[in-house]
């Protein structure tokens, strides 16, 4: 049998489905979605072998609108079934995408383990600072003192989440901070993200514009990270940048080479037979 | 808002090479125009989402007409990160984060006049920065092209009144649409 599989070269809008995203008009997780699409055109990864797994919350709506497999899972736990996915599928192309509460308040502890146990996936967390969906509460990532959440009015008070920091301190094998209105850009991170064996941690930083409207300024905040400092493999390096740029810099900012989680898989048709032969009549 | 200026970063070279820019330009902006559209109909805005149609297919007849100039050429084949336009975005496919639930008319084509100036703009640097004389020639007929386009939605845009200053509160903000 010839195992060549034909690869048809796809253009990034034939991964996008037929849903439309019912996303706030503005909200920065329609330019992550144009970003997944091209990065997946780029690296031209048929659409049935890739899949989409999220947890709750706008973007993780995310695979109802991609023609790869998905699965919109429960409340946090995108990254324990990716890499359950992942672990029995290891020819699948395995991406998890989130928002910041999802993944680092109720899933954080699934956060910390899949960075240590790095799995060869990609997360995707599109961080607006805010629970969207839930109309406009204070998540991990938001700043002490914002006061425009109906819960906290007088702000959290409590020290925001520094979720690339944590990603490198638990182990993550590449780090990555990019900007949902620079679509392009993020793509090509992506694919680079794709590529690297390993965990991937890329923050998207993706304005809420309905709960956070002064977020649409964050295009003029964020700036590519000094050439020298990026991709560095040196985890002190990564670690003095991610603790001190106040999380403006975008671009690749850490390149590890960790060792894959990877179990050895026996091979389930010997399993199958086995376990028929101790039903056997 | 900030304009992030969206000229490349390098010197176009070739006619080739900068028709190959105008249509990632044109090809960006019809994707914009139609994502848009989706967003209001989504949100049942559906005056703004046919304005934005509207502006889609006009931007399509402008790549109709890079591909006829490009006839007999051959482009050079870019992914869409290897365009070096000057903040990561082509000058006709920003500002997405201004769209709003409640924009009306006046807005949608506020926002697609931004997105000519801006190609005008490039254009305008493109023609600047030439050591080519075709390049010059195109790009300075590009400039008078976008200029021209500006005009007519600034005409367009005197049919609607601006709208008053709170046009976007909403006591009962979105949520989720399941």
């Amino acid at each position: 049998m010839n195992n060549e599989t034909l690869v048809v070269q796809l253009q990034p809008k034939e991964y996008k489905s037929a849903v439309k995203p019912v996303w706030c008009p503005g909200c920065g997780d329609f330019g992550v979605l144009g970003s997944i699409t091209k990065a997946l055109a780029g690296l031209k990864v048929p659409t049935e072998n890739a899949a989409i797994i999220s947890g709750i919350g706008c973007s993780s709506r995310m695979p109802t609108y991609l023609s790869t497999y998905g699965f919109h899972g429960v409340h946090g736990r995108a990254l324990a079934l990716a890499t359950g996915l992942k672990t029995a599928r290891p020819d699948l192309t395995v991406i998890a995408t989130g928002g910041d509460g999802d993944g680092f308040s109720i899933g954080g502890n699934h956060f910390l383990h899949t960075c240590r146990r790095n799995p060869d996936m990609t997360y995707i967390v599109m961080d607006n600072q805010v629970y969207g969906m839930t109309k406009g509460q204070a998540s991990p990532t938001t700043e002490p003192n914002w006061q425009r959440g109906k819960l906290t009015p007088a702000g959290t008070g409590i020290n925001p989440f520094q979720p690339l920091a944590i990603a490198l301190a638990s182990g993550a094998n590449f780090i990555a901070r990019c900007s949902s209105s620079d679509s392009n850009g993020t793509a090509r991170i992506l694919m680079q993200a794709i590529r690297h064996p390993g965990f991937s941690m890329v923050q998207v930083l993706s304005p809420c514009v309905t709960f956070r409207p002064e977020q649409r300024e964050w295009k003029n905040m964020l700036i590519p990270a000094p050439v020298a400092m990026q991709a560095t493999s040196d985890p002190a390096e990564a670690a003095r940048l991610l603790l001190t740029d106040e999380g403006i810099y975008t671009g690749i900012l850490y390149v590890g080479d960790r060792p894959v989680y990877q179990p050895k898989l026996e091979s389930s048709i010997d399993n199958i037979a086995e376990f028929e032969e101790e039903f056997r009549i | 808002m900030t304009d992030n200026s969206n000229d490349p970063v390098r010197t176009i070279g070739s006619t080739e090479e900068l028709l190959a820019y105008s249509l990632a330009m044109e090809t960006e902006a019809v994707d914009r125009f139609n994502d848009l559209a989706e967003q209001m109909e989504v949100h049942h805005n559906y005056e703004v989402a046919d304005l934005f149609r509207k502006l889609a297919k006009i931007e399509g007849l402008h790549i109709d007409n890079v591909n006829r100039a490009a006839e007999g050429k051959e482009l050079p084949n870019l992914l869409a990160w290897e365009y070096e336009w000057r903040g990561g975005e082509s000058p006709e496919g920003g500002l997405m984060e201004q769209a709003h639930y409640l924009m009306q008319p006046w807005h949608a084509i506020e926002l697609a006049m931004h997105g000519e100036m801006r190609a005008a703009a490039f254009y305008r640097h493109v023609a600047e920065t030439a050591i080519d004389e075709d390049v010059l020639k195109m790009a300075l007929e590009l400039v008078a092209e976008e200029d021209e386009h500006v005009a007519l939605l600034q005409k367009w845009q005197e049919r609607f009144p601006k709208p008053a200053e709170g046009w976007d509160e909403d006591l009962d903000p979105p949520a989720m649409l399941e």
